[in-house]
């Protein structure tokens, strides 16, 4: 399968790549690692009239705590995610979602800001970001702004970036004290999208209580989902057998799953229900070490 | 649309080409350089039977742009064996029986060299995991993790010889 034509540009700087989109217009597309646009291209699923190749431009590719906040460069490769010592003792969820996404050479050319970008609710660190309350920095035509995760998944592909904008920093909290997160995916063969995944960030005061919890749910509905719900159940208490139950069935009451080959609505309703508390239990684990 | 003139360098030679910003890096492989180790099997990027080395990093070349490899140095199946003497992971799959057929071994090992040289001391499921991207239809992969097990062995001797 051989894409359709299209005009390729190769941007060196920030500044160059949104100059080329502001040029093209809005059929330009931006490329990162492409392992999502590219294969879309290949079944004429998307045609865009111009690519603008951002993969070399310079240091966007870092992982580093800054403060109080953890800073990860745009075109951090999945690899990079994966090996990263930082990210494998202070944030196992990392860990736990690069190992389950495609496979060790998609890994290879694929970045964090392009899973996110792409604004595919199938995608994995999506439902991440939505757990450790993540903050995008972006660059495009109007400078630079800060986009709450909250306000950037707009709908199944689409996202608070507009033409022109390239997302060059996730920002996270820094991990406190007592806190952990975890992340699990069904998929029917390795290297899939996922039937069901749950992100889950928890944070413990000294006596137990969970000040703060955040929860992801990947491909159960239309765009990635916090489940609220049960956040606002677990928020202020010491987390139980009986809230984890609680907080299971929310999720397989408030996800938004269509039947489709990956599985029928009540079987992803069903696993998300057991994703859910099994990854409460692990993250709960992580937060009391 | 217009054409891009690109360089990089092949097993060692340097080669340039005037290529259409679609072709793939696979198509570019095989058809402009006549080089046909490198198999297309899926072309969705499942299979891995594509898989080369870019700047020592496995990759699926029917995922990636050939223009967009302009400056790299790849390395592909025709450009593992020294002198006429076999890869270690070229011979281990040939004493382990590690294929039948042969059209995912390429890609396999490929895949391979680059998994040994992040870990040269696999388990047998970080083997497993490491080549969840190379489909085999024919062996069931066993012979396969023998293989890449018998190249660890054999690659981590040769490192200790020559240090």
């Amino acid at each position: 399968m051989i894409p359709a034509p299209f005009n390729y540009h190769k941007a060196s700087t920030i500044e160059e790549a949104i100059a080329l989109s502001q040029e093209l217009g809005e059929e330009a597309k931006y490329m990162s690692g492409g392992q999502s646009l590219l294969p879309m291209m290949k079944l004429r699923f998307a045609s865009p009239q111009d690519i603008i190749d951002i993969s070399k431009l310079q240091g966007l590719s870092y992982i580093k705590e800054d403060g109080d906040v953890l800073k990860i460069g745009g075109l951090t490769t999945q690899t990079e995610l994966e090996h990263n010592d930082l990210l494998k003792s202070k944030y196992p969820i990392f860990g736990d979602a690069v190992w389950l996404t495609a496979d060790p050479s998609v890994r290879n050319c694929g970045t964090i800001g392009g899973n996110i970008a792409h604004g595919d609710a199938a995608n994995d660190q999506p439902a991440l970001m939505l757990a450790l309350r993540a903050t995008f920095i972006a660059h495009g035509p109007d400078g630079e702004k800060s986009i709450p995760v909250d306000e950037f998944f707009h709908g199944f592909y689409m996202t608070a970036l507009e033409p022109g904008d390239i997302l060059t920093e996730i920002q996270i909290p820094k991990a406190k004290p007592n806190s952990g997160g975890a992340y699990h995916k069904v998929e029917r063969k390795v290297g899939d999208y996922a039937t069901a995944g749950v992100a889950v960030h928890i944070e413990l005061d000294d006596n137990g209580v969970c000040t703060e919890v955040g929860i992801g749910l990947t491909n159960l509905s239309p765009m990635p989902m916090r489940l609220e719900r049960g956040e606002e159940v677990l928020r202020g208490n010491k987390i139980t057998d009986e809230l984890i139950e609680e907080v299971g069935k929310i999720a397989s009451e408030d996800c938004e799953p269509d039947s489709d080959l990956r599985g029928s609505e009540a079987y992803k309703r069903s696993i998300v229900n057991t994703i859910t508390k099994r990854m409460l239990n692990k993250a709960l684990e992580r937060a009391r070490k | 649309m217009a054409k891009h003139n690109i360089t990089m360098t092949i097993n060692g030679q340097s080669v340039s080409a005037e290529v259409d910003s679609r072709l793939l890096l696979v198509h570019f492989i095989r058809e402009n350089l006549d080089m046909t180790g490198t198999h297309i099997g899926c072309d969705t990027s499942n299979c891995g039977a594509c898989t080369i080395l870019l700047d020592g990093k496995s990759i699926k070349s029917c995922t990636y742009l050939a223009v967009r490899a302009d400056g790299a140095n790849i390395t592909t199946i025709e450009g593992i064996a020294e002198d006429g003497t076999n890869h270690p992971l070229q011979q281990a799959f040939h004493d382990q029986h590690g294929l039948h057929c042969g059209f995912c071994t390429p890609g396999m090992i490929m895949r391979s060299i680059d998994l040994l040289k992040n870990n040269p001391d696999p388990t047998e499921e970080e083997i497993r995991w490491g080549i969840s991207g190379n489909l085999c239809r024919c062996t069931g992969y066993n012979n396969i993790v023998k293989a890449v097990q018998q190249a660890a062995q054999e690659m981590k001797k040769e490192k200790e010889t020559t240090v």
